[in-house]
């Protein structure tokens, strides 16, 4: 039987590592991370997981070694955060250009300077194009369960690409919720021993990450591209496993309370929750209002999004990263162009709030709401608006 | 005949499952000035040998030596380190370097 404990999301996450049966893990401590990498090292110390934990000297050499040791057919983890992603940056991509499906955990914080541990994405959205798959988790059950989805994920064959799981710093990772563990034989059931197919082999011999004229980086990249987008249905389908077989299904995209609204309400990661408040109480007030929450960022949900915003009349966004000298929140602009020319698509007010750890009360998400139906219906929105900044 | 070498060819990751195919790549291509050899100021010392990086000079049984023109990138790092003089580094295409 399963069963239902308080623990700290970090840990939880560490214990969804422990019974993914990791064999390698590289990892560099940074707030607000700490609590998961931890975790685990105590886990292997205390002998409840065969792994092997590689101590490194930083994020760019945490994600190298997770190259190699993919690259060999090793199941294969790592978690970071903010200025740690940053560092690492250069090798996340090359992670998901030779196709090896590493799992990584991102404790969202903001990044410096000034230097900020709070949550918010901008770590994230600096890695967007990076070719990961990309999701992001709203309360700690998510985070526990999107953890061993994405080692599934990562490692069908179907896909073969890295899968970056994004929980916000402090609000998710620091805070002690009830989760639901499941047991170990569900865990193997769900997820099968890792079989990457192409492996260092001394037997075998092949060249990983090798140099491309231009002759040749055009077609390897077209190549990629297809992949990562031929990853869409796979996603779904593992998804639909993973509700079979523990009986909690995610979405790409989530509706709640869409029925009839003429205004939806678009969030990512852990302050979906706290504006559901917000859009509960509204309704109670006869509002016509609903929410819209992107579980999956890439590769991008596009039908499902188009799908999920059908008959709105207004949109309204919330960024927690500014997309600096551009148009806006990262999150915003992304999907104005995801609905750019279609017919009948929502109008879209944006706002930027909750950087560098700031709450969002449910009662400034009310005012969002509220003042995003305003300037929607003057045709007054423009770019976006930074909720909650002192003038 | 169908190309072999459209995005639809590349290998998972871009793998290289053949082994050794940098062999084949020319960086003879590279090279804008060559290296003349002059035996007679060779004395078998081999210090070309070590410091070619793109291991395109060869040994010979009687000591004296060869360039790999398929691999010599004329990057001049022979003729500046050889003790005696023995390269002397000339434009590609030049008379001098044709007479050869």
């Amino acid at each position: 039987m399963s069963k239902r404990v308080g623990i700290e999301v970090s840990l939880a996450i560490a214990e969804a590592v422990k019974m993914a049966k990791v064999d390698v893990i590289a990892a560099y401590p940074i707030t607000p991370q700490t609590h998961i990498v931890e975790g685990l090292a105590e886990i292997i110390a205390e002998g409840h997981l065969d792994a092997e934990y590689i101590c490194v000297e930083s994020e760019h050499s945490a994600m190298s070694a997770c190259l190699g040791s993919a690259a060999v057919g090793a199941r294969t983890y790592t978690a970071t955060a903010g200025q740690g992603l940053e560092l690492m940056h250069e090798v996340v991509y090359i992670a998901a250009s030779m196709r090896l499906p590493i799992v990584m955990s991102v404790a969202n914080r903001a990044l410096s300077s000034p230097l900020s541990v709070w949550g918010d994405h901008s770590d994230v959205m600096a890695v967007r194009d990076t070719g990961w798959i990309q999701v992001f988790c709203e309360n700690g059950q998510e985070a526990f369960d999107l953890t061993l989805w994405a080692f599934r994920c990562a490692e069908d064959k179907r896909v073969l690409f890295p899968v970056m799981v994004n929980v916000d710093g402090f609000h998710l990772t620091h805070v002690v919720e009830p989760i639901e563990l499941p047991e170990q034989e569900l865990v193997d059931k769900f997820l099968p021993p890792n079989q990457y197919p192409e492996t260092l082999d001394p037997a075998h011999p092949v060249t990983m990450g090798a140099f491309a004229v231009p002759q040749f980086y055009t077609e390897i990249k077209r190549s990629q591209e297809v992949a990562l987008e031929a990853t869409r249905p796979v996603i779904r389908e593992t998804l639909d496993e993973f509700a079979k077989i523990f009986g909690r299904k995610y979405n790409a995209v989530e509706k709640y309370m869409t029925e009839g609204a003429e205004t939806l309400l678009l969030t990512m990661g852990s302050y979906s929750q706290t504006a559901s408040l917000a859009v509960n109480e509204l309704r109670k007030k006869g509002e016509k209002v609903g929410q819209i929450r992107l579980r999956l960022w890439r590769p991008f949900p596009f039908d499902e999004l188009r799908e999920a915003v059908k008959g709105a009349k207004r949109l309204i966004i919330l960024d927690r990263a500014i997309s600096s000298g551009g148009p806006g929140g990262p999150v915003a602009s992304e999907i104005r162009s995801a609905l750019y020319g279609i017919p009948g698509a929502p109008k879209i007010a944006a706002f930027i709030a909750g950087l560098g750890g700031r709450d969002i009360l449910p009662e400034q998400f009310v005012e969002m709401i509220k003042h995003g139906i305003e300037v929607a219906d003057k045709g007054q929105e423009g770019p976006y608006e930074m909720l909650g900044v002192r003038e | 005949m169908a190309r072999k070498d459209t995005w639809k060819d590349v290998e998972k990751g871009a793998i290289v499952t053949r082994p050794g195919s940098a062999r084949e790549y020319k960086t003879g291509d590279w090279r804008s000035q060559r290296p003349i050899y002059d035996k007679d100021r060779c004395i078998k010392c081999g210090v070309c040998y070590l410091y070619c990086p793109e291991a395109a000079i060869k040994i010979k049984e009687d000591g004296f030596i060869e360039i790999d023109e398929y691999y010599c990138k004329g990057c001049g790092i022979c003729a500046r380190e050889c003790i005696t003089g023995a390269f002397k580094m000339v434009p590609e295409g030049k008379e001098e370097a044709k007479k050869k």
